[in-house]
């Protein structure tokens, strides 16, 4: 067991070394550096070898590979090539913020879906799961700055219940960013309950029509003690995995709900980081996301492990 | 049975659900309106017109103009045609190297199978549009470098499934026979298993391309995409956001175009993934 749990995280940090490697040396290999990009293509030499300089970019790259190996287990990521500023200095707000928005899409996202879902299935084909399902599947379908987009077209618009456009600055309190994180949070909530409540639904469905079930049923236990007892808690139990990749997956989701609400956080800031051509920037991002999605991953695997027994001897 | 006629038997079966059938004609319409778009628009989709800025639809602009005073309904006839086209040959080259390595992959096993589907795990746990982000802040942006920057992100995910429909395969007697017969491992992936996960293949290419268009819109959204003049989706719906109360058609109608194509393609792939029994995830076992 303990074994097992060792094994995953190990797992986890050898990923995480290899996409650190991916990222940098994906940079090495491309045709220009930070500096060509930032200065543009008619800078004199003399500006260039003066970036480089600045940058550290004239050193070998195994020499920087292994400088910037270390700063980064040390918690510093760089220094930006557009911003001149430190990036940790940059993202460490906009992580806050990221997070902020993440965990009450989560929080309320999680519990909504696992409901709607066993609902869902319980009442196969009825009203309830058609129009349950109908909105689900609409929310997977459609891209999400269209349903943010909807959203402010719905809620801020035409209702007036939220503003549309978040106007918080970056290191505005976190009360005041929970405040102005509504109408975001709420389309991240929609599209993670929509991908989570399917998974869920499916699975009673599936749980509904096997053997142990039907027995209960000719042993005449009540519906009620069946689907409670025997149902629900098998059905949730894969949803966990499930509910792990959905969060990561969400990740990208983030990128864009955030551009679509003006949200100060980390996906705004790499769209930006891009549109400055600030490499080492969206480098660091794409890096810090990579590690919240093994983070999440890790952590529901080991959840996974931890409420189902089958999980620990089984292998793979 | 030839595989033609074989794909014309699973092809009525499709459109007989009226799921299938929904989503074909929906899908259908948007290729032939995409195909001769030209024809169809009253006006140049680029052409600004102060006079004419935020205009409500009327008989002279059916779907109203844009806050520059473009036609929104010509703009929404052309908005899908570079993304699909872009959509289309990002499938094709994440089809293609994407399934050469899975099959291949299958059919090698062992040490160098495990090495490279850890490097494959490693690289999806990079969200998709950072990776592409970080493509696109050193290739810059365009439908030449978004095709190979498309191509090779949505790859990694059809390498998972292209192996994984071989190997169901590899372990049968035919290929076993075909091993014994002699025959050099790069036939056996060619003859032997390619045939056998070409349906499924062609049902995953399908779905890849409704994912791809949704990530060109989002990238066009975002400015990464398709750059003006050209017009796109996406970038209509990025464009037209700040006058959400004012003129709220520039917005909807590039959003009603966007939605019915995914949604259309969904239904078809749908429908045809249960036709040929692909497990498509989240799929509801048949009662």
């Amino acid at each position: 067991m303990l074994g097992m749990i060792l094994e995953r995280i190990g797992m986890a940090l050898g990923t995480m070394v290899f996409i650190s490697v991916v990222c940098f040396s994906g940079l090495e290999l491309m045709p220009g550096d930070a500096c060509t990009i930032h200065l543009g293509r008619g800078a004199s030499d003399s500006a260039l070898a003066n970036c480089r300089d600045r940058i550290g970019l004239d050193r070998p790259a195994t020499t920087r590979f292994a400088e910037w190996s270390v700063n980064l287990v040390r918690g510093d990521l760089g220094v930006s090539a557009q911003r001149g500023k430190p990036i940790t200095q940059i993202v460490k707000w906009r992580l806050r913020n990221t997070l902020i928005l993440a965990t009450v899409a989560a929080l309320i996202g999680i519990p909504l879906a696992l409901f709607l879902g066993v609902v869902s299935g319980l009442s196969r084909d009825g009203p309830a799961d058609v129009s349950i399902s109908s909105i689900a599947i609409f929310g997977m379908t459609v891209p999400e700055f269209i349903s943010g987009t909807l959203m402010i077209l719905i809620f801020s618009v035409t209702l007036n219940w939220a503003t549309g456009i978040v106007l918080a600055s970056y290191r505005a309190p976190a009360l005041e960013l929970l405040r102005a994180s509504i109408l975001p949070a709420a389309t991240l909530t929609f599209i993670l309950a929509a991908h989570i409540l399917r998974m869920v639904r499916a699975s009673i469905i599936e749980i509904l029509q096997s053997e142990f079930v039907l027995m209960a049923r000719l042993k005449g236990v009540p519906r009620r003690q069946i689907i409670w007892r025997h149902v629900v808690p098998n059905a949730l139990l894969p949803a966990i995995s499930v509910i792990g990749l959905t969060i990561a997956w969400l990740l990208g989701g983030v990128v864009i709900v955030e551009s679509v609400f003006n949200y100060p956080g980390l996906g705004r800031l790499a769209v930006d980081a891009v549109a400055d051509q600030d490499l080492p920037l969206v480098q660091a991002i794409a890096l810090l996301f990579g590690a919240i999605y093994i983070l999440v991953n890790l952590c529901s695997d080991l959840l996974a492990m931890a409420l189902n027994p089958r999980l620990r001897s089984l292998r793979g | 049975m030839s595989a033609l006629t074989k794909t014309a038997a699973i092809l009525r079966e499709v459109l007989r659900q009226p799921s299938g059938l929904v989503g074909a004609v929906i899908f259908g319409g948007h290729v032939v309106v995409a195909l001769l778009a030209p024809l169809i628009i009253p006006y140049d989709p680029a052409a600004q017109n102060v006079n004419a800025m935020m205009q409500a639809p009327s008989i002279v602009h059916w779907f109203g103009t844009d806050k520059l005073g473009r036609d929104v309904f010509s703009r929404t006839i052309m908005g899908g045609r570079e993304a699909m086209l872009i959509s289309t040959l990002s499938t094709v080259v994440a089809m293609v190297w994407g399934s050469a390595l899975g099959i291949s992959l299958a059919q090698i096993g062992g040490r160098t199978d495990a090495l490279i589907m850890r490097c494959v795990d490693g690289l999806m746990s990079i969200p998709w549009i950072l990776m592409v982000m970080l493509f696109v802040a050193v290739l810059g942006t365009g439908t030449a470098s978004l095709i190979p920057i498309l191509g090779f992100s949505y790859g990694l995910s059809v390498i998972y499934l292209a192996r994984a429909a071989a190997l169901d395969f590899v372990a049968r007697d035919f290929i076993l026979a075909a091993q014994a017969r002699g025959q050099s491992r790069w036939t056996i992936v060619g003859r032997e298993l390619f045939p056998n996960v070409r349906d499924s293949l062609a049902v995953q290419g399908a779905m890849q391309w409704s994912w791809i268009f949704l990530a060109v819109s989002s990238l066009s959204y975002l400015g990464m995409g398709v750059a003006p003049p050209t017009p796109d989706w996406g970038q209509m719906i990025s464009d037209s956001r700040g006058i959400m109360q004012l003129a709220p058609w520039a917005l909807i109608w590039p959003m009603v175009a966007l939605s019915s194509l995914v949604i259309g393609m969904n239904l078809f792939v749908d429908a045809w993934a249960k036709t040929i029994g692909v497990d498509r995830a989240q799929r509801v076992p048949e009662a």
